[in-house]
């Protein structure tokens, strides 16, 4: 089976000098297509950093970086973009939704941005994935106004809007209580099962971690199990 | 683009007080600059009116030739030729010329004139006074002596004058009496007072007489032709292009106004560079309210940035947004600003009304479309730097934030 992303000896380093820091430290993982992963690790050990690397929101300092064949480490921010948008999800911990949009302007929204308009097209698929994630009745409603769960729901619609073949998902259940954390993770391995879209999931939560089927343990900037 | 439309509306409607206030700050911005285009542009209008809206905006008279020289004597002769103090010179075509000169465009009116000296006698009294023979018709062609017109009438007739108020006080006349006109030439006429005008004019009011065509023809012993022919225009401003082309359809000397009036043009064009000043410091006020705004916005939308930088939106996009919203500030400040500045307008009297003590604002000279343009125009790119700005948010910060 082809690899869906191969990152090899990455390095990250923060600052220059005595204020220089190195968060990764030749990092190495490949994820195959459909997997459900959990990255564990310590705070400071580096996921959050490793993450926003596989995101394309951040260039490694060294080391090589590509995803669906796509050498992603030589690309300009404009190539960068296009890929996030087509071929990336974002769960954060903190939702980080559109505060002035409601519900399914923020689904819709990687779509929207990408074809200038608001189709009819993403309008029903964002509609199919909020009924999805139990939000038939908040549809229409503004993304300030929903519960911290219903937010994080939300998010995880987005994040699946364009059918990306990665979900990147940072703490996504940090900030909920145990029964929404539940609800969400339960949907993130529904639509694994159902879609086969890999999820790599970084998370401090042992039980949330337990719920994947395979666990990444990032330590000192290396993988470490 | 259409979607980034949507979001930069989304963002002014979502903050509505604080658009509202930016839309206003920009408006008012508007308003100095279409309030001080008015006052500008009707003062200018307004002095114009005064110092040359009365007088020949193009003016063609007869030139004298050089006096003949009798005999021709052999060899060098140095001489020196002094033309007479009396006018001599006729414009002896004029009535050929008239018809062609009132179909150039532009042109309202044409006054054929005899004009010369003479002296004004009643009794002992004697005062020197300058003689313009009018057409009987078109007495008001040129100067609005209609309008200026206190007591009797300015109609001109065989035997009739008409003259300014302060010779009637200086020589103590009265309507209906008597005068002897004496021209340069020697002639002289008895006529009977028959108008009395004020034209606020010192010079005019003392001076002045106005008699018929037909009455200074024989004045002036001038059986054919005239001495002079006054134009009138519709734009003023149009003078010196008309004049021009009258000298290529008669081949006579067409005088524009502007000959001689450089001061006055001077005092004009100073006074329409401060209206410059004032209306670029209007817009440099609008700009720097808008860009202040969207920086402030830009910064309090860092972390939204980042999550639409995260979805894929490009920095193209972003710019958009931003830009967006200056142009829709800009539009929306920029027509109410105008249709503040209009409403504020429209209690002051029209330009053919306006009054010496008043303020002589032109609703026309709003310059209301150049505002509109500018404000747009200064909005979006008052908005560059904060949506560049925005463009060059960090995701990985903005998010974190």
């Amino acid at each position: 089976m082809t690899a869906l992303l191969e990152v090899s000896d990455l390095f990250k380093t923060f600052g220059t000098g005595e204020a220089e820091t190195r968060v990764l430290r030749g990092l190495s993982l490949t994820l195959q297509p459909g997997e459900l992963a959990a990255l564990l690790g310590p705070s400071g050990s580096g996921k959050s950093t490793f993450l926003t690397i596989l995101g394309t929101l951040m260039k490694p300092t060294s080391g090589g970086y590509a995803m669906l064949g796509q050498d992603l480490v030589a690309a300009d921010d404009r190539a960068l973009t296009e890929f996030r948008n087509r071929h990336i999800g974002f769960v954060f911990q903190f939702h980080n939704l559109l505060p002035d949009f409601t519900a399914l302007e923020n689904v819709v929204f990687p779509t929207a941005v990408r074809e200038g308009r608001e189709t009819t097209a993403a309008r029903a698929r964002g509609r199919e994935l909020l009924t999805r994630m139990g939000l038939e009745a908040r549809i229409d409603f503004p993304s300030a106004n929903l519960s911290g769960g219903q937010k994080q729901r939300v998010a995880v619609a987005r994040a699946l809007m364009n059918r990306p073949e990665l979900v990147l998902a940072d703490e996504p259940t940090g900030n909920l209580d145990r029964a929404s954390a539940m609800q969400v993770m339960d949907l993130i391995a529904e639509i694994n099962r159902d879609e086969g879209t890999t999820f790599l999931i970084s998370t401090h939560d042992e039980k949330i971690a337990g719920l994947c089927r395979r666990q990444i343990v990032v330590g000192d900037g290396v993988v470490t199990g | 683009m259409l979607y980034a439309l949507k979001i930069a509306t989304r963002y002014l409607t979502a903050s509505k007080a604080q658009t509202a206030l930016l839309v206003l700050g920009v408006a008012v911005g508007v308003f100095i600059f279409i309030f001080m285009s008015a006052l500008i542009g009707g003062l200018a209008e307004f002095i114009l009116s005064r110092t040359v809206g009365d007088i020949s905006h193009v003016t063609i008279t007869a030139e004298d030739g050089d006096p003949a020289i009798l005999i021709r004597p052999d060899g060098q002769v140095l001489s020196v030729i002094e033309r007479g103090r009396s006018r001599t010179a006729t414009l002896a075509e004029a009535a050929t010329f008239i018809p062609l000169i009132e179909t150039v465009p532009g042109v309202v009116a044409v006054s054929p004139q005899i004009t010369g000296a003479g002296f004004l006698t009643r009794g002992a009294q004697v005062a020197q006074v300058s003689v313009s023979g009018l057409e009987p018709g078109r007495e008001s062609a040129i100067l609005d002596l209609d309008g200026y017109i206190t007591q009797g009438s300015a109609r001109l007739g065989s035997g009739l004058i008409v003259l300014g108020e302060t010779l009637a006080d200086d020589m103590s006349l009265r309507l209906g009496q008597t005068l002897r006109l004496q021209a340069s030439t020697g002639s002289s006429a008895v006529l009977t007072l028959s108008g009395i005008y004020d034209t606020g004019n010192g010079m005019i009011d003392a001076s002045r007489v106005y008699v018929s065509l037909s009455t200074a023809r024989t004045l002036f012993g001038l059986p054919q032709g005239v001495t002079r022919i006054e134009i009138k225009l519709a734009d003023l401003n149009a003078a010196d292009a008309t004049a021009l082309r009258i000298r290529a359809l008669t081949g006579l000397d067409a005088v524009p106004w502007t000959d001689g009036a450089e001061q006055l043009m001077e005092a004009l064009n100073a006074q329409a560079q401060t209206g410059y000043f004032l209306k670029s410091f209007a817009l440099i006020t609008i700009v720097i309210g808008v860009a202040s705004a969207l920086l402030l916005s830009t910064y309090r939308r860092r972390p939204e940035i980042g999550i639409m930088r995260a979805m894929g939106a490009g920095r193209g996009f972003v710019i958009f947004v931003f830009v967006t919203q200056g142009a829709l500030v800009g539009l929306m400040g920029g027509l109410s600003g105008a249709a503040l500045g209009y409403l504020a307008l429209l209690p002051f009297p029209s330009r053919d009304a306006f009054e010496a003590g008043t303020l002589p604002m032109d609703i026309t000279q709003g310059s209301y479309g150049l505002a509109i343009t500018l404000t747009v125009i200064g909005a979006i790119l008052a908005s560059i730097l904060p949506a560049r700005a925005a463009a060059r948010v960090d995701p990985v910060t903005a998010i974190g934030q």
